[in-house]
């Protein structure tokens, strides 16, 4: 019974360290191939794995060549302004929809629901000709506009603030609390961490868009770390090194930053998109 | 029975102002940029966008008679729906095996948990940047270790296939995350029960695991499906406009953006968007009718 229990979970062991490997290699072929020279990277007759020397180059031309620093800078801000927006809007929302009655509450928050229920394209066109009529194209406002509000996250927080107890909420009421007071101190506090995994999920997700930055902005100082990605991918297409040393330059932020909060982005990542 | 009229109490009143003020923001956002914009669209693919981008002429349904002649619409659509037949499965099962696997204790549980995910912080531009690269025909690592010259992105018959691979790999680990938090809720009495009784290992995950787990493999797998019908980066990312690959992997969101962005034709791109969002509706139905017959709520 021991010796099959221990041939279980070697085979547990292996299957996922295969899976692993598979999901590292990529990750892996990325830094090698970025710190090749270009001959080396095409060498095929014997294949190089690892670069003879480590070379820089790459990532010098990259970095003369595109604004990395710029690129950091207008994904921090579409990051920050997505996220400071979904919690705030969210949480105020969530609350009422969860702890208050009023009428048109009901309507109101099937229109959230509908929206979920959309795919996002259906709004890329109109949220384009608003931003361009606002005079807002090649801006930061116009990078965070479709996600200033969230009705996903509405969802999201309404769902946290129903599981809170009542009693908390008469009490504070029998205190002499109002509305706002309760709310701001009493139960906003307790719902502090679906607050952070729908800021966490609303970073990555801002992190990861492609689509809208590509089409609002398009001068070369207002891109993001995708789009220019993606605008670079036009100019060089054989210069593997130099692509790699830019999506590793445009990946290792976030991932450092995953790998020290680990725990917290997956569950932040993980409750919201379950309860997508 | 009739309810007695009360009088408004001052609670209800606060109750009807303080919530009004708390969803305002939210709702106006959401009619501003979500609600009218459907309408928007939609009012759009009735209309020819002029040439250099002049006015909008209207069409009346001239765009979706032409989105039904139009060979390539359908070829999108298949090459959509050809996608997310490969990415959806392939990914759920093999998350599936990999959450029953890791809901152990163990060691090195979290580190393969970590590593699995590592994908979904990664940007799908730098990510398809990088598989690009591998499956590279003449130097990419995919065909060298395979011994093997094939064209995965280049060859029409495969590529659609190339980019499903791609797509697999970045999703898996957030499916088994989803998985694996579904896993917990299962009590551990059911499986010792299942054991006294005699039942081990397949019999097992047949009898508890899947109807205990069937509302998390429901909830997968209808926002994946969904997702999957809305690829957009990888194609865009890993496919050039000449590689000649590109008719049959373009998506229907690729076909969007390439004529309401690129050709500047916003009346047939919306046009091409009515018909994704129908595509989704349908599926949502059919999805809720479905999960009648097999999902297990206690």
């Amino acid at each position: 019974m021991e010796a099959k229990k221990k041939i279980v979970t070697a085979v547990i062991h292996l299957a996922c360290i295969l899976v692993s490997i598979t999901m590292l290699i990529p990750f892996l072929w990325m830094v090698l191939t970025a710190f090749k020279s270009v001959p080396e990277s095409t060498q095929v007759d014997p294949f190089i794995i690892f670069p003879t020397v480590w070379r820089t180059e790459a990532f010098s031309v990259v970095m003369e060549n595109m604004n990395f620093l710029l690129l950091y800078k207008n994904t921090l801000l579409l990051i920050f302004f997505r996220v400071l927006c979904a919690v705030l809007t969210a949480t105020l929302a969530g609350y009422a929809f969860a702890r208050l009655n009023f009428k048109g509450k009901n309507f109101m928050f099937s229109m959230v629901l509908f929206q979920m229920m959309i795919p996002s394209q259906i709004f890329i066109i109109p949220q384009y000709i608003m931003v361009s009529k606002i005079g807002a194209l090649n801006s930061i406002f116009g990078l965070v506009f479709p996600g200033l509000v969230t009705a996903f996250g509405t969802f999201l927080l309404k769902q946290a603030y129903m599981t809170l107890p009542k009693d908390l909420e008469e009490a504070a009421r029998l205190d002499g609390c109002n509305i706002p007071q309760t709310f701001l101190f009493i139960m906003a506090p307790l719902a502090r961490s679906s607050m952070v995994a729908l800021g966490i999920f609303t970073a990555v997700f801002a992190f990861k868009d492609l689509m809208w930055p590509m089409i609002v902005n398009t001068e070369k100082d207002m891109l993001t770390l995708s789009s220019a990605l993606a605008k670079m991918q036009g100019q060089y297409t054989t210069n593997f090194p130099q692509l790699m040393a830019a999506s590793l330059i445009a990946c290792l932020p976030m991932i450092v930053i995953y790998v020290i909060f680990q725990k917290q982005f997956i569950e932040g990542i993980a409750t919201s998109g379950g309860k997508l | 029975m009739a309810k007695p009229k009360k009088k408004v109490t001052s609670q209800e009143r606060n109750e009807f102002i303080w919530g009004w003020i708390f969803i305002i923001p939210t709702m106006l956002g959401l009619i501003i940029l979500n609600i009218i914009p459907i309408f928007q669209t939609i009012y759009q693919s009735f209309f020819k966008t002029g040439d250099f981008g002049r006015g909008n002429i209207f069409v009346g349904l001239e765009n979706y008679q032409k989105m039904f002649g139009d060979s390539q619409v359908w070829q999108a659509l298949l090459n959509t729906v050809k996608y997310a037949l490969m990415e959806v499965p392939v990914s759920i099962i093999i998350s599936l095996v990999l959450a029953v696997l890791l809901n152990r204790k163990m060691k090195g549980r979290s580190v393969y948990r970590t590593i699995m995910f590592l994908p979904m912080v990664a940007a799908p531009a730098a990510v398809a940047m990088v598989w690009r690269w591998l499956f590279n025909s003449d130097f990419g690592l995919l065909n060298h270790v395979l011994g093997t010259k094939i064209n995965w992105i280049s060859s029409p018959d495969i590529a659609i296939y190339s980019i499903a691979v791609i797509g697999i790999w970045s999703i898996i680990g957030y499916n088994m995350v989803l998985f694996l938090s579904g896993l917990q809720e299962i009590p551990g009495d059911y499986y010792e029960a299942a054991s006294i009784d005699g039942a081990t290992g397949f019999k097992q995950f047949w009898h508890i695991t899947c109807p205990l787990l069937s509302p998390t493999i429901f909830f997968v797998l209808i926002t994946r499906i969904i997702g999957a019908l809305q690829v957009f980066d990888l194609i865009f990312m890993v496919m050039d406009r000449a590689n000649p690959a590109l008719i049959k992997t373009q998506s229907l969101v690729y076909l969007f953006y390439e004529y309401s962005f690129r050709q500047k034709n916003q009346g047939y791109g919306s046009a091409i968007v009515v018909l994704l969002l129908i595509l989704i509706m349908l599926v949502t139905v059919f999805q809720m009718v479905g999960q009648k017959k097999w999902v297990h709520y206690n």
